[in-house]
Order: structure tokens, then C-alpha cells, then sequence
């Protein structure tokens, strides 16, 4: 075959067929909607707004606060009812804006008017991206104008600054994780926005060429989009299909062969990476001035009646994406905002849809294994698929027993907690737990100095 | 809100159906068929020996941690890999109480004493092994040929050369080695119909199941590549001959199935092709001038010794890492 992919990782069943085919539905408009003010890494957004106030769709109702941090806007039109902490997907109440729709989706009268990429500078698509409350839409929620380093942001947070030329943009659409194909259909049904907000982000960064890499398990995608980017320097790469493929530094090197090196980031090797449903919602964003206020969610799973691509507004409750599929066909086991692999398991329904939320995944009681921990083995199955080739059971070891020097020594701050090591542990180890423990243990000692 | 439980968990919520508890099962099943061939060439008796020796290994693992207090293990499976193949490791004539004495001293000193499964420092299977041949030793080493088996040292040119059928009866292709007499056909050896412990004779048998194992997965080819090569490699050098050094006594089953035993060796790449060397260098060491006649058990028992060095001076280097020089 000889696709290009990254080395060692894992081969989880993918399960996409459940909604890969499916075009993406557009969710009826909610009666409320709740946004929370920290939906991105960074300080969260101040309201601009209070209770009682009007507001229109796509109006900015909170202003970002400091370098690393985005402006949040109305995802529907209504009512500010309420601006108080609200169930999160992290366990914990956030301090959310709550807004109660009038039914007429109004859009505001001052959204952005329509650009096009040719006739904007590199500082202004900058200022758009962090205008348009554009966040890593793949999970990581990182402020996307922050990764373009604007010029306001540059005296303070000189360390994302692109100071090494960019050579390639490179859109993420590998879309790894196991059941999710949120990018899989936007890259089918949007390629034309994609390909927009790519040469946006090209722009943005003086780079002068454009990378996609999309597994090879979704070739009309992979077709689409190569009929998209005809006549543009960009390249679709198709990717062997493999996990965690999506993390940033093994798509760099699965697509480029480049090695970002250990503590530093991409933009070392001239790459600047993002996902390409970011990319799409910025290409949207220039054609019709509609910021980030709505994302494609794939809801699915066994424990799903209808497993579907749903079209949703940022800040809809989980429970109406789960009632718009028809709801539970039997008691369910799990419940995860995401993909397997890294999504979190929540314990309520009565939680937001935000700008990173990828998947609402339902797993039955019978697949849900309560793992039987034995010890470890010594099979050496977790260092065959860490793809930063570390030695996760030693790591684990390390954390377990408080060797903090010597987890550092065998460098656990390089793990990026893919999860591939726990899948594969036959012992069934609690490995990634124990890392991110330790992790946060050393973290923690590091401020303390 | 929700009406019912749900499990809350830490991601990943998806595991590989592959437990400890089924590696255990996919090692008995790849040694069926070296035990097939153990009682097709031995008889009843070998299989006798099998039962016993897995029967108290279980046993006494269930009843040391009992007596300990702490949960049962027998379930993982390790207790019964470990009676297989210290049975396969045992000459067919030995009395029934050999292979108890064997297991139940293997589980207890061998493995729980270290706290169990995943502690043990060196292989439970070997220790057993180690004990019996030095509290029998003539017990375990009393050999014979299965019937029919002899025709190579019936035939003209064998007593042209002074070879004679009682001459050899009692003793195993490497102890005639060992004497001078190397003229058994490779095909014989290959097949197992030859003197030797119950389970090592047919390497066929033992390729089926390495094979198995391999194709699965379970082990990984660095160590038992590296054992039978260097060990090839040995021979060719100080003049002996390899395919028979490669066919003859326990290098076959334990370049597959001891070597390779997770708990006891190397985890990293490089330190399983370094532990595989030393044992094939060990085994050829032992077998041209050591005192025993096979160095198989000993061999692996020393590189054991060595596998918490292995496993610090092989760490691989990471994704990413950039290191002085580098």
C-alpha cells in the first residue's frame, strides 16, 4: 500500500459505518442555550452582557481577557436569562451566559461583512480569527489566533510567536478517534469552506503551502476535497489508518517525515496545524461573517436508538442531541463527550455542547468492561504502541510510588496521553492515570519553586 | 437529568480484547502440540506427568495464597503455563511425585514467595527445574528412545563405527554428542522421535506452536531469533554443527517458550535481541564446555539475572528527544 503514517500506535475498531454515510441534520433550534465563559485553554471570556439583555445570533456577549483567550458569542437569539455557574463537562459548575431563544434566530446586524482571502493582510486575517471566537475545534481548544501569534499578542506571549518561517500549514482531518465522523462529513458537505479557511491560515502564517491529511478510510472525503483545492498549492494526503494518528506531532511527521522536537512546538519544524473543521468554520466565517456558533456533532454509539451527524448550536444540553436521536434503546453503560479514546465520561445530560465537543458517544452496560487489574505482565505491549516510544509501564511504576525524578528522567512530560498504552495493557493497568497523576504532581511542584 | 447509573471512568474507554488472563490460555494451546507429541512418542505416561505437573502447580498457587490471605489467582492461567512446561522440560520415565515436587516447589519458591504473578525475578518453570536436577539427578536423567527409534544405530555403517543400539539406548542426542556419536538423521530430530525431555524432542511440534504465538502476537521474535541464531552462529564458529545444535536437546522450547516469558526478561526491543544472544551464546558455552550436557535451563536462568540491567542501558530513545551529539 505505502501510505504514509507515523510509527508503532494502535488498531482500535473504528466503528465510523455507524454514521460515516449518514449526511449531516441540522438540529432544531433549542430553547436555551448555555455558554460557558471558559469553552477554550486560557483565561476565559468577561460577559459583555447582562441578565435581561436582548441578544441577536452571532452578537458578542463576552470579550476575551488577556493574550491566550477568545471572544463568546450568541448562538441563538433570545434572552439573557441567567450569567451563574452551570453544569460542565469537567464534573464541576462554570460560569456560563444562559440565554433563552425567541424562536426567530435573529442574526445581529453588525456580523462581519463577507472577505475574501486575497484582499486581506496577515495581521488582519489574525485579528479575524481571534474575531470570530475560532478555537482547535478537534479537542484541544486552543485559541487559534494565539497559534498565528497576532501583533497585540506578541510582547507577552512571545513564545507562540511564529518566529521560524512556516512552510506548511497542515489540516488535521485524520479523525482518528474511534465512531467519530463529525470531520469526516464536514470535510465531504464543506470541502469548499475548508479549502477557504486553509489558504486563510496559509495567509496568516506566510506559509506557502497547504497540507490535509485525511485516513485513507474516507476516500470520498479525500476526493472532495482534492476537487476543492484544485488550482490552490495544496496537497490532500491520504494517511494509513492507525491511531493516534490525529495527534499533532505524529499527523507532522506521518505527513512531512519532521520531528518536532521533545518541549518544543510544531512551528520549530515550520509547521503550523489545525484542525480542519477550525478551518472550515474560519472559511464560513469569511463567506458569510457568522462567527463560531455552531459545530457538527456526531451522536452515536450502541446505546444510540439513531446514531447521527447533528448540526448544533454551541451551548445546546447534551440531553436534546440525545432525544433528537431517539434517545436510549436500553439503560446506558457510558456516556462520552468525544471519542473512546480520549472523551471524557460524564454523568449528566444537563451539559453544554462547546466549541471542542466532537461526539457524544454512548457505549451499553455489556460494553463496559470493569477491568480486572492484575500486574503487570512485563509484555512490553504498552512500549510497542507508545508512539513517543516511551516505556509507559515504567512511567506508571514511577507515579505509582512516588518517583516523581525518575518519571521525569523517563520522560513522562513527552507522554501526550493518547490512551494507546491502557488499550493495549492486558493486565489492565491503569497506566495513563497513573502518568497524568504524576504529571500534574510534578506541574504542581514546578510552580511551587 | 439521568435517571440511571452510569459508569463513570477515566479515557480510554475502549480496551483490545487481549488479557493476561487469554495470553496465559494462548500459551497452553500453543504447547498442545509439542504435548501431543510428547505422549505420541513417550506414552501414557508423558501425559501423566502433564496432568501432575499443571494439577499441583494449580493447586499450590490456590493454596499458598490462600494461607497468605490474599486472593486467588489461579484464574490468570500463569500457575498452569508454568506445571506445562516444567512437565515438558522432564524426562518421560520419571516417577509421578517428580513433576509435583517440581511444580509445587516452582509456585512456592519459584514465584509466590516473590509476591506472584508479575514479581518473580527468574522463570518459576526453570527453578522447578533447576531443584529436581539437583535433588534427583539420576531420576532426571534417565533417558530412553521411543520404540522403534533406533534404526539409525542398527544400520552397517553405525557398527562400522563401533556404534551399537545398546550403546546409545539410555542416552540423549547431546550426550552422545558429547561422546563423539553425532550421526542421528536431522529428519528424526526435526520429527522428535529421539531420546530427550518429554516435550523438547520435536522441534516441529515446537515451531507449530512458536509460530502460533508469533502470529498472535504474544511473544515477541527478537528473543527466540536472536537465541537459535546466535547459538547457530556459536556452533558454525568453534566447528560444530548448527542445524544440529538448533534440533538437539531443550534449545527449540526454550528459545519459544522460556525465553520468551514476559515477567522474566527484557521489555525493551533491544534488550530482548540482547537477552536472546546471551542465551544462544550461554547454551553453545555451556554445551561445549561446561559440565552439564545441556545448558538450555541455565543459560536462561543466568540471563534472568541480568534482565533489570538489560531493560536500564536499552531504553529507547523517544519520539522527539534530542540528545547531546545527536
Amino acid at each position: 500500500m505505502g501510505l504514509k503514517t507515523f510509527k508503532k500506535g494502535i488498531h482500535p475498531p473504528t466503528n465510523k459505518e455507524l454514521t460515516a454515510s449518514i449526511p449531516v441534520e441540522v438540529l432544531p433550534l433549542p430553547d436555551q442555550v448555555v455558554l460557558p465563559l471558559g469553552q477554550h485553554i486560557g483565561a476565559p471570556a468577561k460577559p459583555l452582557v447582562e441578565v435581561g439583555a436582548e441578544v441577536a445570533t452571532g452578537q458578542k456577549i463576552a470579550e476575551a481577557q488577556g493574550a491566550v483567550s477568545v471572544p463568546l458569542h450568541a448562538s441563538i437569539s433570545g434572552k439573557v436569562v441567567a450569567i451563574e455557574p452551570r453544569p460542565h463537562v469537567s464534573g464541576r459548575l462554570q460560569p456560563a451566559i444562559v440565554i433563552e431563544s425567541d424562536g426567530a434566530d435573529r442574526r445581529a446586524p453588525d456580523l462581519a461583512p463577507a472577505h475574501k482571502v486575497e484582499e486581506l493582510t496577515a495581521d488582519q486575517i489574525k485579528d479575524l480569527m481571534k474575531a470570530a471566537g475560532l478555537v482547535g475545534m478537534g479537542g484541544a481548544a486552543f485559541p487559534t489566533h494565539v497559534k498565528y501569534c497576532p501583533p497585540e499578542t506578541e510582547a507577552t506571549h512571545g513564545q507562540y510567536c511564529p518566529v521560524k518561517p512556516v512552510e506548511y500549514v497542515i489540516l488535521n482531518g485524520v479523525e482518528c478517534e474511534p465512531y467519530l465522523t463529525c470531520d469526516h462529513r464536514l470535510m465531504l458537505e464543506q470541502s469548499a469552506d475548508v479549502i477557504r479557511g486553509l489558504m486563510a491560515f496559509m495567509k496568516a502564517a506566510g506559509a506557502p503551502r497547504g497540507m490535509i491529511g485525511v485516513e485513507a478510510n474516507k476516500p470520498d472525503a479525500i476526493t472532495a476535497l482534492r476537487k476543492a483545492a484544485e488550482g490552490y498549492p495544496v496537497e490532500v494526503v491520504p494517511l494509513k489508518v492507525k491511531y493516534p494518528q490525529g495527534e499533532e506531532r505524529m499527523l507532522i511527521y506521518a505527513a512531512t517525515r519532521r520531528v518536532v522536537p521533545t518541549g518544543s512546538l510544531p512551528i520549530e519544524v515550520g509547521v503550523v496545524v489545525n484542525n480542519v473543521a477550525t478551518a472550515a468554520t474560519f472559511g464560513r466565517y469569511l463567506r458569510e461573517g457568522l462567527p463560531l456558533i455552531e459545530r457538527i456533532v456526531t451522536v452515536t454509539g450502541k446505546g444510540i436508538k439513531e446514531p447521527k451527524n447533528l448540526r448544533v448550536r454551541i451551548g445546546t444540553l447534551v440531553e436534546e442531541l440525545i432525544k433528537y436521536c431517539g434517545g436510549f434503546p436500553e439503560p446506558p453503560g457510558r456516556i462520552i463527550l468525544g471519542g473512546p479514546m480520549t472523551g471524557p465520561a460524564v454523568y449528566r445530560l444537563d451539559i453544554p455542547v462547546m466549541k471542542a465537543t466532537s461526539g457524544v458517544l454512548v457505549q451499553t452496560r455489556a460494553e463496559v468492561e470493569k477491568p480486572q487489574v492484575l500486574p503487570c505482565i512485563r509484555c512490553g505491549k504498552c512500549i510497542q504502541a507508545c508512539p513517543f516510544n516511551l516505556l509507559p509501564h515504567y512511567l506508571a511504576n514511577f507515579a505509582e510510588h512516588d518517583r516523581l525524578e525518575d518519571a521525569e528522567k523517563y520522560g513522562i512530560s513527552n507522554c501526550r496521553e493518547c490512551g494507546s498504552c491502557v488499550y493495549v495493557c492486558p493486565s489492565r493497568r491503569p497506566l495513563l492515570q497513573l502518568v497524568k497523576n504524576a504529571k500534574q504532581q510534578i506541574k504542581a511542584a514546578r510552580q511551587k519553586d | 437529568m439521568l435517571e440511571t447509573e452510569v459508569v463513570v471512568s477515566a479515557a480510554p474507554h475502549l480496551r483490545s480484547g487481549l488479557t493476561a488472563e487469554r495470553i496465559m490460555w494462548l500459551v497452553v494451546a500453543a504447547l498442545i502440540p509439542a504435548s501431543v507429541a510428547g505422549v505420541y512418542y513417550f506414552g501414557w505416561h508423558a501425559l501423566l506427568i502433564i496432568l501432575v505437573s499443571m494439577g499441583t502447580a494449580v493447586l499450590t498457587e490456590a493454596l499458598t495464597r490462600a494461607l497468605m490471605k490474599r486472593p486467588i489467582t489461579i484464574g490468570d492461567g500463569s500457575a498452569a503455563v508454568t506445571g506445562l512446561i516444567l512437565a515438558l522440560t522432564l524426562p518421560p520415565t520419571v516417577p509421578l511425585w517428580i513433576p509435583a515436587a517440581g511444580s509445587a516447589f516452582a509456585i512456592i519458591l519459584g514465584k509466590q514467595i516473590y509476591g506472584g504473578l508479575g514479581y518473580n525475578p527468574f522463570n518459576p518453570a526453570l527453578v522447578g527445574r533447576a531443584f529436581l536436577l539437583a535433588s534427583w539427578p539420576t531420576l532426571m536423567m534417565k533417558w530412553v528412545w521411543p520404540e522403534g527409534s533406533l534404526g539409525w544405530a542398527a544400520d552397517p555403517t553405525a557398527a562400522a563405527q563401533g556404534i551399537s543400539v545398546d550403546a546409545v539406548a539410555g542416552a540423549t542426542a547431546l550426550e552422545l554428542w558429547g561422546e563423539g556419536i553425532a550421526k542421528i538423521p536431522y529428519l528424526q530430530m526435526y520429527l522428535g522421535n529421539i531420546a530427550g525431555s518429554l516435550g523438547e524432542t520435536s522441534a516441529l511440534a515446537i515451531l507449530l506452536g512458536g509460530l502460533f504465538l508469533l502470529v498472535f502476537k504474544i511473544i515477541d521474535w527478537r528473543i527466540p531469533v536472536a537465541y537459535l541464531g546466535s547459538l547457530a552462529l556459536l556452533a558454525f564458529l568453534i566447528g560444530e554443527d548448527p542445524l544440529f545444535h538448533l534440533l538437539a536437546g531443550g534449545v527449540m522450547l526454550g528459545a519459544f517458550f522460556m525465553a520468551t516469558d514476559y515477567v522474566t526478561t527484557p521489555v525493551t526491543p533491544r534488550g530482548r535481541l540482547i537477552f536472546g544472544v546471551g542465551c544462544g551464546l550461554l547454551t553453545m558455552l555451556i554445551r561445549k564446555y561446561g559440565g552439564p550436557p545441556e545448558g538450555v535451563c541455565y543459560a536462561i536462568l543466568l540471563m534472568n539475572i541480568a534482565t533489570p540491567l538489560l531493560d536500564r542501558w536499552t531504553v529507547p530513545k523517544q519520539f522527539g528527544e534530542v540528545r547531546a551529539n545527536g
